[in-house]
């Protein structure tokens, strides 16, 4: 039992000063975005970057400061377990978005076959399917 | 005595692994869930745009609410590291005070999240108006399925702690609930940035 608090290996490291870090870093990073986006003066292109910046600069910023990840060697395969992780929600969403994305681009806009006898058969033939969607070809 | 000193070390030794393996294990399973959310991000990322017709998330999102939820969830997650803090000092009144405030504070975030859904549901936006909808409440309803039973889980170790005190199995399941939670924090991140920041935009 006396040795009870060296039993919390990998994950304990944490000091008052590293948890109010974390928690100062994440507010401001919390309220970046949230002003950005409820501001709404700036180009919207820069505002999502921005917000998308604020979450993965915050996301680290969690895992550093409350989860306690680094590349120590005692935690080398916590950190090659998220790699692997990573790789896998890199392809998944990834690749989920673009296959949709072109999907969708096949499926709904026809302006990228304009012209073709295959676009205005399609066209026709969901139309009648659809009849109330008609509307939405002729943009 | 003697047998003591020969059977202590290796007992420690055992503690040590046991907890190691389990903080390990409990880490596998966490990176697992984050595959289970990414698929869920995934499938709310193609579906976000398809309203049929109804309302879109610049109509129903409010920012500043949306603001205070992630507050309630972001204060829990430094009350939560300050009980662990009080664990390694063996504080144990205070383990349980810091519990139990990371407790009401993350059933003030599913209170709101509750809120917001039935208030939503009863105007006729319910996840069953637009694929938007049903992606949203995918979503959003399996973080807060993951708070709730987070919750359910601190209010285990509450009892634990009070009637057990901090010994080493009850350490260790801290440790692994506050890597859940910490977790937990980390995917809301990305709920507000995709869900509530660009569906208003």
């Amino acid at each position: 039992m006396q040795h009870a608090h060296a039993d919390t290996s990998g994950a304990s490291h944490g000091t008052l000063k590293s948890y109010l870090t974390g928690f100062v870093l994440s507010i401001v990073l919390t309220v970046i975005p949230f002003g950005l986006v409820m501001n709404g003066t700036l180009p919207r292109s820069f505002i999502i970057a921005g917000i998308f910046l604020a979450a993965v600069v915050q996301i680290l910023v969690h895992m550093h400061y409350f989860l306690h990840l680094d590349t120590s060697s005692e935690q080398r395969w916590n950190v090659m377990a998220m790699a692997y992780t990573v790789l896998i929600i890199a392809i998944l969403v990834g690749g989920s978005i673009w296959i949709m994305y072109n999907t969708h681009i096949r499926m709904m806009d026809d302006s990228l076959m304009a012209g073709t006898p295959a676009a205005a058969t399609a066209s026709a033939s969901r139309n009648a399917a659809m009849p109330d969607m008609a509307g939405m070809d002729s943009h | 005595m003697t047998a003591d000193v020969l059977t202590y070390p290796a007992h420690a030794d055992h503690g040590h692994d046991a907890t190691a393996t389990q903080t390990f294990g409990f880490w596998l399973y966490i990176m697992t869930d984050c595959i289970l959310f990414a698929s869920i991000f995934a499938t709310y990322a193609v579906l976000s745009h398809n309203y049929a017709g109804g309302p879109t998330g610049k109509e129903l999102f409010n920012l500043r609410y949306v603001f205070g939820e992630t507050m309630f969830l972001l204060f829990s997650s430094v009350t939560y590291g300050f009980a662990v803090l009080a664990m390694n000092r063996n504080a144990r009144n205070q383990v349980v005070g810091w519990l139990i405030l990371t407790f009401f504070l993350g059933l003030g975030f599913i209170g709101m999240e509750v809120n917001e859904f039935t208030h939503m549901v009863l105007e006729g936006h319910g996840p069953d108006r637009s694929g938007f909808l049903s992606a949203f409440f995918t979503l959003v309803g399996t973080h807060g399925t993951h708070v709730s039973f987070g919750l359910i889980w601190m209010a285990v170790m509450i009892y634990q702690v009070t009637n057990k005190g901090l010994t080493t199995p009850i350490r260790s399941r801290l440790m692994r609930l506050s890597m859940f939670w910490h977790f937990l924090d980390i995917v809301w991140i990305g709920v507000f940035t995709i869900v509530y920041l660009l569906g208003v935009m």
